[in-house]
């Protein structure tokens, strides 16, 4: 037996995520892709830390951050009532975070794709910056911006260690598909854990497959510099 | 009225290279000024500092009442505000965008009735139509051209800024596109700067010319005083031609053609297109001189002329000519002294039907086609 309550949770965390990477991602991309500043790298190196990081050690420090202790998260039981670790806001800012590279990444690397000429030609055709973002470059990028959308998306599909750090394992609040595969091989019950096991594999499967195909002869989660 | 442009900049890159260009130019309505120069001399980036693209790092910049740049006063109009029509050497056409969709780009703030006008106009005056749903990525070269034209025009500019218009095109395309560009910029009414490192283009586009080499202005004048009198060895060099004259082509047969240059007749190999007023232009390096009543050579072109200057530089001197017109040649030291020349010396130059190069020279009124 499937655990649907899970499964909407990890949908519901998935899609916020992806949606509100592509409103974060997209202003960040563009900075670490046309910014001059020789510091530049400084950023790039933080943007790409979750990928190398122990999801245990973000957990920890997005936990310390957002936890009761901490300016933010005294800022957040104050406005809202209650604290920010072990509830599903909470899990979004942490799964925000640690996917982050999946989606500034590919939007960087299209945006450097794009003809710094192109760029040029479009201000001296009087239309400014913002515009030439959403009349040019966006509209060139849309392959690398719909690779980070589904990879974002995907990643936090099967983010584990974050998770329990941050959200605890708080059922239809927190419990991910991840982690109720983890509960049920605890509780030695394989054939509910195989069922879910195989349902994130096919859907994980099948998102990569869209990426790709998309993407063909582009090796899609990582920048061509 | 003329508008008036004041540059004056400064900008040093990495490696040692330096622009320092300082240049003023009274541009008629349909004036075109040439920014000549061999690749790496640094009119690309004077033409970006205009557009606004690059930025000086002392100087200023006027055009018309305006200061587009100043570094004292700290004032960068950027490329959008600065009225100006810019081409690229490759075009930079929006590959997203279709034909009509590239020249209506920069037409954002005008209202749709507007808009489309001008995006008809434009197709019209580079002769498009038809082709106003195509990607950039299906046509021709001198049908990219045409649309970068277009979508340059298309706002009105006050000034055109063109970076080697010609050179992405093959190149009978680009002989044949060369006489239709300077028809367009004299239709246009509009000044232009055009940046090339092609002596038949200067002479054919320009009513101006600046030679830039290593980020600096050497010299300017109409490109025929430019050709005719470089003030310096290294514009001489640069240019490479040094005898340009108004001539007119009164006889064509078999490839040869019989041009008439003040009186004296000269034999040149030519396209019939080329004609009848045309530039005749001569290598000094191509003039061979005999002393008078030598044998008969090869060579089509036999003048009777006398020497009128001869001007050293360096292992080589350069001898001037008078045979009806002033001719320049560049000899060697040595057969100065074989044929003992100095002013009054009576001379023989000779040079071969293809050393004599041919360039339409037409007036505007002939070219202008509806």
């Amino acid at each position: 037996m499937m655990n649907w309550t899970a499964i909407s949770v990890t949908l519901q965390l998935a899609t916020l995520t992806a949606m509100v990477l592509l409103l974060v991602g997209l202003p960040i991309a563009y900075w670490v892709s046309f910014s001059r500043w020789r510091w530049k790298f400084l950023v790039e190196s933080v943007v790409a830390l979750p990928l190398v990081l122990p999801p245990t050690v973000l957990g920890f420090y997005i936990l310390v951050a957002i936890g009761p202790h901490s300016p933010i998260g005294r800022l957040y039981t104050d406005l809202v009532g209650h604290p920010l670790p072990f509830t599903f806001e909470g899990l979004l800012i942490a799964s925000v975070l640690y996917s982050l590279p999946f989606a500034v990444q590919p939007f960087a690397a299209a945006f450097d794709q794009v003809d710094r000429r192109l760029i040029e030609a479009s201000w001296t055709l009087g239309v400014s910056r913002a515009g030439t973002f959403f009349k040019l470059i966006l509209p060139m990028s849309v392959a690398g911006v719909v690779t980070g959308f589904v990879l974002s998306f995907a990643h936090t599909l099967g983010e584990f260690g974050v998770v329990l750090m941050v959200g605890g394992n708080i059922e239809g609040v927190t419990r991910t598909v991840s982690i109720d595969i983890y509960d049920e091989v605890q509780a030695l019950n394989y054939a509910g854990a195989a069922k879910t096991a195989l349902f994130l594999l096919v859907v994980s499967y099948l998102i990569l497959l869209s990426v790709y195909a998309m993407n063909r002869k582009v090796w899609a989660v990582w920048p061509q510099k | 009225m003329a508008a008036e442009m004041i540059m004056d900049i400064r900008k040093a890159f990495s490696g040692g290279f330096t622009v320092d260009a300082r240049l003023t130019a009274a541009l008629g309505a349909s004036t075109v000024l040439i920014l000549f120069g061999p690749s790496g001399s640094g009119k690309t980036t004077i033409l970006r500092c205009l557009a606004g693209l690059e930025r000086p790092e002392a100087g200023r910049i006027r055009f018309i009442s305006r200061t587009w740049f100043d570094a004292e006063q700290a004032i960068d109009v950027p490329p959008q505000e600065r009225g100006v029509g810019y081409m690229s050497q490759d075009y930079s056409l929006f590959p997203t965008y279709s034909v009509a969709g590239n020249i209506r780009f920069g037409l954002g703030e005008l209202k749709a009735d507007e808009r489309q006008r001008r995006v008809a106009e434009s197709l019209a005056l580079l002769k498009l139509q038809g082709l106003e749903q195509f990607k950039p990525g299906q046509l021709s070269g001198g049908q990219q051209q045409r649309v970068a034209l277009a979508r340059a025009v298309a706002r009105r500019p006050q000034l055109l800024l063109l970076d080697e218009p010609l050179s992405a095109l093959d190149a009978p395309t680009r002989t044949h596109l060369r006489s239709e560009l300077r028809a367009l910029l004299k239709q246009l009414a509009v000044p232009s700067v055009v940046v090339t490192h092609d002596w038949t283009e200067a002479l054919v586009l320009g009513d101006q010319m600046a030679v830039i080499h290593e980020g600096r202005v050497l010299q300017t004048g109409t490109p025929q005083e430019v050709f005719n009198r470089p003030n310096g060895e290294a514009v001489a060099r640069i240019v490479g031609i040094e005898t340009a004259l108004e001539g007119r082509v009164i006889e064509s047969s078999g490839g040869l053609m019989t041009v008439d240059v003040e009186g004296t007749k000269l034999i040149a190999l030519g396209e019939d297109e080329v004609g009848p007023d045309v530039f005749v232009c001569i290598r000094a390096e191509d003039v061979v001189l005999e002393p008078v009543g030598a044998g008969t050579t090869s060579a089509r072109n036999h003048l009777a002329g006398q020497v009128q200057e001869v001007q050293s530089l360096g292992a080589l001197v350069r001898v001037t000519i008078d045979c009806g017109f002033l001719l320049s040649a560049v000899v060697t030291r040595a057969a100065v002294e074989d044929l003992r020349l100095s002013p009054g010396t009576p001379v023989t130059a000779s040079m071969k039907a293809g050393a004599v190069h041919l360039v339409p020279r037409r007036d505007v009124a002939t070219v202008v086609t509806a």
